[in-house]
């Protein structure tokens, strides 16, 4: 597969519904490659199901208006699997059954040979100093450690942007701060658009990023 | 259904995802519940059209209320039924006490963490096995007496009492709640779980009420409504069960489900039409049951709503506790008991009354017996695997659409997926027969392993439901955004998570397939027997021995069953913490 030429992430006057009562005011946003944005809002207003509607994934309760293009295409349409977005969440969600190894193998594409594919993985562990962490059993990974796979997991899929779902609010103080540079420092190396969400203001000064806010709408009564 | 559910799932973006995730998975709900709904619907028609002397295949074809003034004749049925009301109200409210009781006084202890790991073999000992083991323990000869005899009772002979098969049904009624217990408990502890008392609880002990008190106000009124249907398909099973009552119950009159089996094994075809009627009326007892027990339930409710808020404190539970652990262990230890003699008799040699072990062993017995015992050993093998595997596919099938698909589950699905249990067996089985000999599916494979089905399904599915619906919805997400299709997140994801459910959930399954005995009876139509029908039939004989083997290997099968859904899991992730349970 070719490297994707970096294109810009829009989001066209979104907005979400719970069960028909709007969330909050639709919101326009565009993120250049390489940019971070952060949106902030209150907690419950949307945030994580906005992001969770740009994967595909929103639950039914939910209904969304506006639209969402990564350069010229229109999400929309796309199924979750063929947006190629990369997501990060506050866990790292690494999965309990398979090793660390097998956990970055399941983001390469399936056309890579079994050497290509061990390469890849290798290559993407010294990445994240974590070398000859292929064999090991996720659960017995630091907390920084887990992070940092994770994240690899998701730049494997080689993704065409980059969502972040408060992923560092988990992590303790000092570890937060090295694994949010870590992120930060690959999805600019990657030119990826990096939409963060967040109510952690620390998030937002550790980088050069525009601050979106989602006015939260009044409740139903 | 399947159409509603769907539209439910449109709108946004992720509506191009559902409509492809529609193939074939959506049509999975609708294909389940034709699957299982379509043979009590033609079983119950099959039964109440003779009840009313329509039976075309008997040349009877003009409506007619004889088949009732026929069954409202019959020797001693108005007995039957009293005695069918006592043992199944009876044994359901003192399952009920007694699991209300454990929840109440225990709940706080370490203890109860332990109990639910004893409860899952009791679950899957078949009704017959355990029924016939507690003849061997109950028995005027049987174990308890002799374990006391001639010492403290100074009985040399064996006493003349009819402690089993008594016309009062006492044994039947142990029988039943010892079976019966183990259920309430499991679905007590899920329902438990789900309402999450902890925090409420702890205001109410910090307001310095003790903990039986406490529970009984704050938990107690949000369990009772999860554990209702479970209540409802105890009181419908005790109302209509067959292979106990023919082990353990009386027996002239036996109860009502008995009789009406009797009347439609009678070698005079005409006895049918009587005994539809029977079966008839077997539904209304269980309708009537059901609904005077919701009545009470709302008499009750509001009669003890100023307990709530009377503001006793309560103690420190201690009498609760001793008054729950007793029956408890009692019927732990009878249940123990009675599975230990289905290993001694099925290796004695000789054990005369009043000794309290056998005073020869062999193996004889076996090497006998198990040639006769393939045969049916491998029906039952064949059935409950195939009967199980089906299950699965369907349940997963539903539990995936309603993830893909995003609906909310719904209350009525959970009434739909209780039928089977709560329409009693005797009620539809016998037009399910009917049908069957109308397309030659009699004595089959196909009828058989549907029938089995029926009541594999709803287990299959309660135990699936909760662990499926409880996996945190964003590992699926994540793999989707990593760029996994439905079917690879489904495969390589979700099902080897829950690898440890799905296979608790197989178990469970094939030990209801083990256990069934009037689907079997009716379904394999005499060509295809199992080791419960054998048990059942040998039941009533005098060898012993051939019986403790038989029931023994009944038994054994389906906790062979969970020894491998626990092992495989252990074994496959042996080096994955995060799966240890």
């Amino acid at each position: 597969m070719t490297a994707d030429q970096p294109a810009t992430l829009h989001l066209e006057s979104v907005g979400l519904r719970l069960d028909g009562h709007p969330l909050f005011e639709p919101v326009t946003v565009s993120v250049a490659p390489g940019d971070v944005v952060a949106l902030m809002g209150p907690s419950g207003c949307g945030k994580s199901s906005l992001l969770a509607w740009l994967c595909g994934s929103l639950p039914s309760a939910f209904t969304a208006e506006g639209e969402a293009r990564l350069g010229t295409q229109d999400l929309g349409v796309l199924a979750p699997e063929a947006r190629r977005l990369g997501i990060l969440f506050q866990d790292d969600l690494l999965f309990p059954h398979m090793s660390v190894g097998e956990n970055l193998a399941f983001a390469l594409r399936p056309h890579l040979r079994r050497a290509a594919r061990r390469a890849k993985v290798a290559a993407a562990l010294e990445e994240a100093e974590l070398a000859g962490f292929a064999a090991r059993d996720p659960a017995t990974l630091s907390g920084g450690q887990r992070a940092r796979v994770a994240l690899m997991r998701a730049l494997l899929a080689e993704p065409r942007a980059l969502l972040l779902d408060e992923p560092f609010s988990r992590l303790d103080a000092g570890l937060r701060r090295r694994v949010r540079q870590f992120v930060f420092h690959h999805a600019k190396a990657r030119r990826l658009p990096t939409l963060l969400v967040t109510h952690d203001p620390e998030d937002t000064e550790a980088t050069d990023c525009r601050i979106v806010r989602l006015n939260a709408t009044a409740p139903p009564p | 259904m399947a159409q509603a559910l769907r539209r439910l799932a449109g709108g946004g973006p992720a509506a191009a995802a559902d409509r492809r995730s529609g193939s074939w998975i959506a049509l999975i709900p609708s294909l389940t519940l034709i699957c299982f709904l379509s043979p009590i619907v033609v079983g119950l028609t099959g039964t109440v059209l003779p009840a009313f002397g329509v039976m075309p295949a008997l040349g009877a074809d003009t409506p007619t209320l004889a088949p009732w003034s026929d069954l409202f004749a019959a020797p001693g049925l108005w007995q039957a039924l009293l005695v069918t009301l006592w043992s199944g109200i009876g044994s359901a409210l003192i399952s009920l006490a007694i699991t209300v009781a454990i929840l109440a006084a225990w709940h706080d202890r370490v203890w109860f963490r332990r109990l639910r790991r004893v409860l899952s073999p009791l679950l899957a000992t078949p009704h017959a096995g355990l029924a016939i083991g507690l003849a061997f323990v109950l028995a005027p000869a049987g174990w308890l007496v002799r374990l006391v005899s001639p010492w403290a009772t100074g009985w040399d002979r064996p006493p003349d009492l009819l402690i089993v098969n008594d016309p009062y049904a006492i044994a039947l009624v142990v029988g039943l709640v010892l079976k019966e217990t183990p259920f309430l408990l499991l679905m007590g502890f899920a329902a438990v779980q789900h309402v999450r008392p902890g925090p409420a609880l702890q205001v109410a002990r910090s307001a310095g009420y003790g903990p039986v008190a406490a529970w009984v106000r704050i938990v107690f009124p949000r369990v009772y409504p999860l554990i209702r249907l479970p209540i409802y398909a105890v009181l419908a099973f005790s109302l209509s069960v067959v292979d106990m009552s023919l082990i353990l119950g009386p027996s002239t009159p036996p109860t009502l489900a008995v009789m009406v089996l009797r009347w439609f094994n009678d070698p005079d075809l005409t006895m049918r039409l009587m005994a539809s009627a029977g079966a008839c009326l077997q539904i209304i007892v269980v309708a009537g049951a059901i609904g005077g027990w919701r009545l009470s339930e709302i008499a009750i409710a509001r009669l003890a709503r100023p307990v709530l808020s009377d503001g006793r404190r309560g103690g420190g539970g201690g009498v609760a506790r001793f008054g729950s652990a007793l029956p408890a262990i009692i019927a732990l230890a009878l249940a123990g008991l009675a599975l230990a003699s289905l290993v001694l008799w099925s290796v004695a040699d000789r054990w005369r009354y009043p000794a309290a072990l056998p005073t020869a062993w062999a193996l004889d017995t076996w090497t006998r017996a198990l040639p006769g015992l393939a045969r049916p050993a491998w029906t039952t093998l064949v059935t409950g695997l195939a009967a199980t595997a089906i299950a699965l596919v369907l349940v997963i099938g539903c539990l995936e659409y309603e993830r893909r698909a995003g609906v909310r589950p719904n209350n009525r699905v959970l009434w739909l997926l209780y039928t089977p249990l709560l329409v009693p067996q005797i009620g539809f089985l016998f037009g399910v027969q009917t049908a069957l000999v109308a397309t030659r599916l009699d004595g089959g494979w196909i009828g058989l392993i549907w029938s089995h089905l029926l009541f594999v399904l709803p287990y299959v599915f309660l135990a699936l439901a909760d662990p499926w619906r409880a996996l945190d919805d964003r590992y699926a997400r994540s793999a989707a955004c990593l760029g996994a299709s439905p079917n690879t997140v489904l495969f390589r994801v979700i099902l080897p998570m829950l690898l440890r459910p799905v296979l608790v959930a197989a178990a469970i399954g094939f030990s209801v397939s083990v256990a069934q005995y009037l689907p079997t009876v009716f379904a394999g139509a005499g060509r295809l027997t199992t080791l419960t029908t054998e048990a059942v039939g040998l039941s009533g004989g005098a060898d012993r021995r051939v019986l403790a083997v038989t029931a023994f290997t009944q038994t054994a099968l389906p906790l062979l069953g969970f020894a491998v859904a626990l092992a495989i899991p252990a074994i496959r992730f042996r080096h994955r913490q995060g799966l240890k349970a």
